[in-house]
């Protein structure tokens, strides 16, 4: 029996999706069967993300309606074996499927999946009921402002009384000059508002928006310290104790001097 | 008339029993009193009748003692024997604390009916509303609504006050920005002349004179 492990945040644009993508290919790296899943019907982009987009045959209404069986709908990674992707519908919205359709879903990719990562819609109506009906665990992902962090509070609260207790939480783009120069809420601050447990934080990157572009994840470029991050976040889940990567990245002329000679 | 009267007046062996309603105004007790006797004048003219006064639930003061006895001394044929209240007896309930923990989370509501002690965070977003005093032994971040229902003399007060918005009965406060994180102890909000007023805790005792404070030896 697999593991279903929702990501949502309440607000958008915080990397919900970047994160399912990125986190759900470390795992595939880390030799993990892994099935994404979309709930974010009628405004889908995890299959572009990956970009598997052009793949897409039948999507998850069609299984939850009994057009077709799950395993048609399933669209298999073009960059690993045991990586899929069940697709969100476009043309649909978020009322055209139930919590317990989506339930009956998980739990039939349970049996054949180690790990099962939902991308969760922005926002708490129908599409978030959705996305966690399934779900055994939560990863809660915000940025470092005010307003993210605020909606992530109210996603832990609902959590919490969906029984979805202990959700993990994921700090994205966040600028080590700007925290360190105070204009950016420190982890420190966001962790004693939202008070769960850190499973991980994600430098901004460039380098993300980039991939993104071009339908493959950060994480299958090793030099971008975004994709160290998400594979660092994998390793946590699956049971690992991995240091917190050190914010500071400002190298020194010495080891910058050192790596330039290939003695760092 | 469309409550029930205010005065209920029994016949017993050797005299007559006033009860008193122990709910309403002390006002209109005095004016239903004073009506009842002008009102039934057959019934009070004739030989010497002892009277018992109970009032019921209701504690008053000598001055409204004295009130009520001069409306009785208006008929010349009631003999006062005695005027009581129970209160003396059924002692007034402690000052309660309900005790709750958790996080109050943004978007989430703790209604309660009474005095509560929350161990825990009152988040951004996150409100409590109590009929009582609100005491958080945590961060103050949200709106925390005391007396509730209308009660001035309702307090809040947090480890770490620095809530979004502040209510006591009807009166609303927005903190000041100089409130800052610079504050090191706890603090009291309390209604002074209809202003929300913000004090140290170990004053406490100056605003709310009904609370115990402890006394060393």
């Amino acid at each position: 029996m697999g593991e279903a492990i929702v990501v949502t945040s309440g607000k958008g644009g915080v990397g919900k999706t970047t994160t399912s993508a990125n986190l759900g290919t470390a795992l595939a790296l880390l030799g993990k069967k892994v099935c994404m899943v979309d709930t974010d019907i009628g405004l889908r982009n995890l299959d572009v993300v990956m970009g598997l987009e052009n793949r897409i045959i039948y999507d998850i209404c069609d299984v939850a309606e009994g057009r077709c069986r799950l395993n048609q709908a399933l669209v298999k990674d073009k960059r690993f074996e045991e990586l899929y992707m069940l697709p969100a519908a476009q043309t649909k919205d978020k009322h055209a499927v139930s919590p317990e359709q989506i339930k009956d879903i998980i739990l039939e990719l349970k049996k054949d999946f180690e790990y099962i990562i939902i991308d969760c819609p922005a926002g708490i109506e129908q599409g978030f009921k959705n996305a966690i009906a399934g779900a055994d665990r939560a990863i809660v992902v915000t940025t470092p402002e005010n307003a993210a962090v605020r909606d992530a509070d109210r996603i832990i609260g609902l959590l919490e009384s969906a029984s979805l207790s202990a959700p993990r939480l994921v700090v994205n783009r966040i600028r080590p000059n700007m925290v360190r120069s105070g204009d950016m809420l420190d982890i420190e601050d966001i962790l004693q508002v939202l008070n769960i447990e850190l499973i991980g934080i994600v430098p901004d990157d460039e380098h993300v928006i980039k991939a993104a572009n071009m339908g493959e994840p950060t994480v299958m470029n090793p030099d971008s310290k975004a994709s160290l991050a998400y594979r660092n976040i994998a390793r946590r889940i699956l049971g690992d104790t991995v240091p917190l990567m050190p914010m500071d990245q400002k190298k020194s002329v010495l080891t910058r001097m050192k790596k330039f000679l290939g003695m760092g | 008339m469309t409550t029930k009267s205010l005065i209920t007046i029994k016949g017993v062996k050797d005299g007559l029993v006033f009860l008193l309603d122990d709910q309403c105004e002390f006002t209109d007790l005095l004016r239903d009193l004073r009506d009842k006797l002008e009102h039934t004048p057959h019934f009070f003219n004739g030989p010497i009748v002892y009277v018992d006064v109970k009032l019921g639930a209701r504690s008053i003061t000598e001055e409204q003692k004295s009130e009520i006895l001069d409306i009785l001394k208006m008929k010349g044929n009631l003999l006062i024997r005695s005027l009581q209240s129970d209160d003396k007896v059924e002692k007034q309930p402690d000052y309660q604390v309900h005790t709750l923990t958790g996080i109050v989370r943004s978007g989430q509501v703790l209604r309660h009916q009474g005095n509560l002690l929350f161990l825990g965070d009152v988040n951004p977003g996150g409100m409590i509303i109590c009929t009582g005093d609100i005491y958080v032994c945590g961060a103050l971040r949200g709106t925390v609504h005391a007396g509730a229902e209308g009660d001035h003399n309702a307090i809040i007060t947090a480890s770490l006050f620095s809530p979004t918005q502040l209510r006591i009965a009807d009166v609303i406060s927005r903190p000041p920005d100089e409130w800052g994180v610079t504050q090191t102890q706890m603090e009291v909000a309390y209604v002074d002349n209809g202003q929300m007023q913000i004090d140290k805790i170990t004053n406490l005792q100056r605003i709310r004179q009904d609370l115990k404070m402890f006394k060393g030896v």
